[in-house]
């Protein structure tokens, strides 16, 4: 068990920096995700928390011992890899045992650990067969009891489940936050699935560029998304952005053809300021035309099964609204959208970042219905 | 794509056909010279069927060319050959491939230009080395200078001498360096997924613990067609041995084969005894054919690597 510190760490190849002065603190015991599109650098600072990559400055400390200079095997870091990287010439037993038998550990021992951690990830059956006759799932579990055995105080992901289908993958995702609960090491766990963020984090870490764009619980992250980029990365089917300038007098944003959408409460900040407004498609209301917000034009409606996405366009821009109602629109039909003004987040449009207003609003209101 | 018509098919059967003839008609006319008995070798036109002396002309071929020593010599350096080469192939592709530093393309490059220097080319320098193999050694001290200052100071005359003519050493050790290998184990090492070599660093294996413990193993398809050509390879060898070989107790096969093939200025007036020519060259063929034979299903595995 033990706390990681992440302290400025930056990592560059010959030519570009690939990760830009990263800091984290990551408490012991806690399952952080790191979550963010391919070449973000999320596996690339794995990869040093590991020992698989060399730190070109900053400094990485687990338990409060700094690691930078330490081999893999001395970090006390064990690792589950995307393609499993499982020995394919050893029985599962072996590959289970393997870490213990490079340790030195007394073979009767070692096969009575590597039998009761096979029985915990359900491969009792399975220890004399070869990686290549398991099935995808099965050399996913060997992977996981591998690094399950060692006992490790750092347990770091690469994309675990990007290689399984779909339904192996819920599945898998529900079998490794159970093993985090009962064997509580402090687990990293890099994707680019939302969903696996979603529902394994403790805390979620979402990258882009090589930074840190926000660190948060997935509640924190989903409501109060910090910058453009968070919010249109996080939530399915994405955020919808309409850009528009800051009208204090009608407590309003008017948007480019001077719509008003009205605000629950102001910004500090100058008349005319230019801004972003984000809100999420679950929280779009149709009506009829005139009756909402704006008026916007039915683009298809893509039928979801509990729900349904209507696609709509609202001069040229691409609205996307999700529905349980079975609106009966043709495309091309007339239709207006409510924008609920408690719903709405607010961006600066030069830099980027949340308005803090809306959090505020937001809080009060999740205090009160927590209070019901 | 893959075109099969029932007239292709004929058609390149027939191309395949006549490969085999080609390649097969010159060792069954081995085969019928040595069956034959010397009246009959010399007839003309020459037979076509094979003869009942078989095994008399191979017994008088065993016994003529002294084979059972030279056997065994040559199973020696055969095997020290095919050890050695296989050895070093494998940590040389392993040093190549695995460790990130800057002279590793360098020496690849190295390896892989001797590729155009056999032995054949560089066999005078190499004869030379062999005669003294500390030469090197001795010039680097006579140039520096060390050698006169060791003289002055202590009175001893620096002469360092090696010799490996007339030895199994200097047989083999020539033999030993081999850029094909090196190659093939190099293809062999870069297919190795990245992942693989990372998970063995988290268990905490070590370099040489990697190699031996998970390398090697996978390798050991590679292991059979490299042996596999590399016998042969080196059973066949002939103009080495000639040059540093003057003991015949340490004579290798090809050489002595060469002996048993009459030539004109060995001859003088004595007939060819080409039936014991061709029984010895049949004794000398076994080995290397059952060799290939056996190990066929490994060589083939080997050089398209789909065993893994």
């Amino acid at each position: 068990m033990a706390s990681i510190s992440i302290r400025n760490v930056h990592k560059s190849y010959a030519r570009e920096q690939v990760v830009h002065g990263v800091s984290l603190e990551i408490e012991n015991g806690e399952f952080i995700v790191i979550l963010g599109p391919s070449g973000c650098g999320k596996s690339t600072l794995l990869r040093m928390v590991a020992g698989l990559e060399s730190i070109t400055s900053g400094q990485i400390a687990i338990a409060d011992t700094v690691v930078n200079d330490l081999e893999p095997r001395e970090r006390g870091c064990a690792m589950v890899f995307q393609n499993y990287a499982l020995y394919p010439h050893m029985t599962v037993a072996d590959n289970i045992g393997y870490a213990l038998k490079v340790a030195g550990t007394a073979k009767a021992e070692r096969l009575a650990r590597v039998e009761a951690t096979a029985k915990s990830v359900g491969l009792g059956d399975f220890l004399d067969r070869r990686p290549g006759q398991l099935s995808g799932g099965q050399r996913q579990r060997v992977a996981m009891a591998r690094a399950i055995i060692r006992e490790p105080r750092v347990f770091l992901f690469d994309e675990p489940l990007s290689n399984l289908d779909a339904k192996l993958r819920v599945q898998m995702r529900h079998e490794i936050r159970k093993i985090h609960n009962r064997i509580a090491a402090t687990s990293i766990f890099v994707t680019h699935d939302q969903h696996e963020g979603m529902t394994l984090a403790d805390r979620l870490v979402v990258m882009n560029k090589g930074t840190i764009e926000q660190v948060g619980t997935p509640t924190q992250i989903y409501n109060h998304p910090a910058t453009i980029y968070v919010a249109g990365f996080i939530g399915s089917p994405a955020m919808n952005f309409l850009s528009g300038q800051l009208s204090l007098a009608k407590r309003a944003v008017a948007l480019e053809n001077g719509t008003l959408v009205p605000l629950a409460q102001l910004p500090a900040l100058p008349e005319g300021h230019l801004v972003q407004i984000g809100i999420r498609p679950e929280h779009l209301r149709l009506t009829a035309r005139g009756q909402g917000t704006i008026d916007a034009a039915v683009d298809m409606i893509e039928e979801l099964g509990a729900s349904r996405l209507c696609n709509l366009v609202f001069e040229d821009i691409p609205l996307c609204l999700l529905t349980d109602d079975r609106p009966d629109l043709a495309p091309g039909a007339p239709v207006g959208v409510y924008l609920p003004a408690d719903r709405i987040h607010l961006f600066d449009s030069a830099s980027q970042r949340r308005i803090e207003t809306t959090l505020v609003r937001l809080d009060k209101r999740e205090s009160q219905s927590g209070r019901v | 794509m893959i075109e099969r018509t029932p007239l292709l098919n004929v058609f390149t059967h027939l191309i395949l056909l006549s490969g085999v003839i080609v390649m097969l008609f010159p060792m069954y006319l081995v085969f019928v010279a040595a069956s034959l008995s010397l009246k009959d070798v010399s007839a003309i036109p020459p037979h076509i069927l094979p003869g009942d002396q078989l095994w008399v002309n191979m017994a008088a071929a065993w016994e003529k060319a002294g084979f059972g020593e030279k056997f065994l010599n040559t199973f020696i350096v055969a095997f020290g050959v095919v050890v050695g080469k296989i050895t070093l192939a494998c940590i040389t592709a392993f040093g190549i491939v695995f460790f990130d530093h800057r002279l590793r393309m360098p020496i690849f490059w190295c390896v892989f230009i001797t590729l155009m220097l056999p032995l054949e080319v560089r066999i005078v320098p190499t004869y030379a080395v062999a005669a003294n193999a500390l030469q090197p050694f001795q010039v680097l001290l006579d140039v520096t200078g060390i050698s006169w200052l060791i003289n002055s100071l202590s009175g001893i005359e620096v002469a360092l001498e090696w010799n490996l003519l007339n030895s199994y050493t200097g047989l083999i050790m020539p033999l030993v360096a081999t850029a094909t290998g090196t190659f093939l184990y190099r293809q062999f090492f870069l297919t190795i997924p990245d992942e693989l070599v990372e998970a063995a660093k988290m268990d905490g294996a070590g370099p040489v613990r990697f190699l031996r413990e998970i390398l090697i193993p996978l390798s050991v398809t590679n292991i059979a067609a490299l042996a596999t050509i590399m016998f042969v390879y080196s059973w066949n060898q002939y103009l080495w041995p000639l040059l540093v070989i003057t003991d015949q107790s340490y004579g290798m096969v090809a050489v002595e084969l060469g002996r048993l093939v009459p030539k004109i200025s060995s001859t003088g007036g004595e007939v060819a005894k080409w039936n014991i020519a061709m029984a010895g060259t049949l004794i000398v063929m076994i080995p290397p054919i059952l060799v290939v034979i056996f190990m066929q299903r490994w060589f083939v595995r080997g050089l398209i690597n789909t065993d893994k």
